[in-house]
């Protein structure tokens, strides 16, 4: 039985298909991407997890019961870190857990232990616009698992960041994942992320994004940091491949 | 280091161009005026009118303070309208649609015709002044407000919807504090305006303010004194615009320096 699971979903906004057909499932601890060409509806897919839309076809369960809004069952992080500039780092990292009604004081006793896990130690009281990059994304990633949904839903959380500090960080969540195995749907268009983060990885079509390819990663942990096995750099290169046939960029 | 730091030190010094050119300007007009020989009842030199200002500091000061009263009050009631409509609007937008050709309109209306009219309607106590100050006020500080909770960031609202956030959660969490750039932005615009709009209601019809001021000085063709009343106009902008910066650098401190 599969924690999350999707059964051909499909979606027009406007004149426009942008979901075709979407049939995928995440099981419990497990880490699922997809992959797929920029403006295929990749995160189209997560409004309608997070009762933004409504899909026209298609049904989303949630532990074999149908997903409704009162579900509660993600933890969404968008592309951008979305802090909120007007609030210090601790009141942006219990942002989720006030708006649960959680009490401020509550929140933050609640959230101060994992600063340091986190890298944030010493900078509760900043505000986002005195952080770096890496760390407002931590801060942001924090905010996220503290929620203590069932589900994280990750959209690009590493695309506006530099190459060094997405290595950093790319790292640095695949140690702390390891430990803590969230439950992750993580969207990316990123190959060599997907493959060093995921157990699996659906490739998506260009618009109206199909289901084009299911691979399973079984490379040992951790993957970052050292030459991946031979069937690993295989698997990226098919993974590449299969990209680059929705691009209409292939030789 | 051979100069004073500190942002003190750093403030003055980048204050000083602009003290220079007025102070250059103040020369050249008082040289004009004594080389010239021009009537001081034309044309009164810069210390002629300082003269004045410390000659008749009782009746400009308690003339100020009814200036100060219907700026300050039509201010706060034209700022508070603008409020609980901006929220309306924010919630039911459709209301936008139906006001906002209104109060364009109320924009196009010249502050020279209405004021006698509304002064006509309304008599000399402080009633025209709040009215004509919010006349002026109220939309620039309406749109600020309505187009501050519209530049909320997108990622924003989908987190803040994704965590189950009401409606008015939402506005208070996100769309409230996203147009405080945009509100005290207005302000700043705003604040000048209202100064300019309660002399021009006190100089179509009041009691006291610096506006009878002006208009007694012009009827018996003192040039020195209204210039004097100007200053202390003048003044009273700045002031009220060094408060709107001072208010503004306490509470957008999350800003990035």
């Amino acid at each position: 039985m599969s924690l999350l699971s999707l059964d051909r979903i499909g979606l027009t906004l406007g004149d426009t298909p942008v979901l075709d057909d979407i049939t995928l499932h995440v099981n419990a601890g497990e880490f699922v991407s997809i992959l797929g060409p920029s403006g295929a509806g990749k995160s189209t897919l997560f409004r309608i997890l997070t009762g933004a839309l409504s899909p026209d076809r298609g049904t989303v369960h949630l532990n074999d019961a149908p997903l409704t809004t009162s579900s509660r069952a993600f933890a969404y992080l968008p592309q951008r870190d979305a802090l909120l500039p007007w609030r210090r780092i601790i009141d942006n990292t219990t942002l989720g857990l006030e708006v649960q009604g959680m009490t401020r004081k509550d929140a933050r006793a609640r959230v101060a232990p994992l600063l340091g896990e986190f890298g944030l130690d010493g900078f509760a009281r900043h505000y986002p616009a005195q952080l770096s990059g890496g760390m407002r994304q931590r801060a942001a990633l924090l905010r996220t698992v503290v929620q203590d949904r069932p589900i994280q839903l990750l959209d690009e959380p590493f695309g506006a960041l530099d190459a060094l500090t997405r290595m950093t960080l790319q790292r640095w969540l695949e140690t702390r994942w390891q430990t803590a195995r969230w439950t992750t749907l993580l969207i990316t268009h990123d190959v060599r992320e997907a493959v060093a983060l995921s157990d699996r990885i659906y490739v998506l079509s260009r618009r109206p994004a199909r289901v084009i390819a299911e691979f399973t990663v079984t490379a040992p942990r951790p993957r970052l940091g050292r030459a991946l096995p031979p069937d690993a750099v295989v698997q990226e290169a098919d993974l590449l491949n299969t990209l680059l046939t929705q691009t209409g960029e292939t030789q | 280091m051979a100069y004073p730091s500190g942002p003190w030190a750093d403030r003055a010094r980048a204050a000083l161009p602009a003290l220079l050119s007025i102070l250059a300007a103040l020369a050249l007009w008082e040289g004009y005026v004594h080389l010239s020989g021009i009537s001081p009842l034309v044309l009164p030199a810069p210390s002629r009118v300082a003269d004045q200002m410390a000659q008749n500091r009782a009746l400009l000061w308690a003339n100020t303070l009814p200036t100060l009263t219907a700026t300050l009050s039509g201010f706060a009631c034209s700022l508070s309208v603008a409020f609980l409509l901006s929220v309306l609007i924010d919630f039911a937008p459709r209301l936008r649609r139906a006001l906002f050709p209104v109060f364009v309109i109320s924009q196009t209306l010249p502050l020279v015709a209405i004021a006698p009219l509304v002064v006509l309607w309304f008599g000399f106590g402080l009633t025209p002044k709040i009215l004509l100050v919010a006349l002026v006020t109220f939309f620039p500080m309406l749109i600020a407000l309505v187009d501050g909770y519209d530049s909320t960031e997108p990622e924003i609202m989908a987190l803040l919807a994704s965590l189950g956030a009401s409606r008015a959660r939402i506005f208070r969490t996100a769309r409230l504090p996203s147009a405080l750039p945009f509100f005290f932005a207005g302000l700043r615009i705003s604040i000048t305006y209202a100064v300019v709009a309660a002399i021009f209601a006190e100089y179509v019809g009041a009691r006291s303010g610096l506006g009878i001021v002006i208009l007694n000085a012009k009827n018996s063709f003192r040039p020195d004194l209204m210039l004097a009343a100007v200053v202390i106009s003048s003044a009273l902008t700045l002031c009220l615009f060094a408060a709107t910066a001072l208010i503004q650098a306490v509470v957008l401190r999350w800003r990035a320096p």
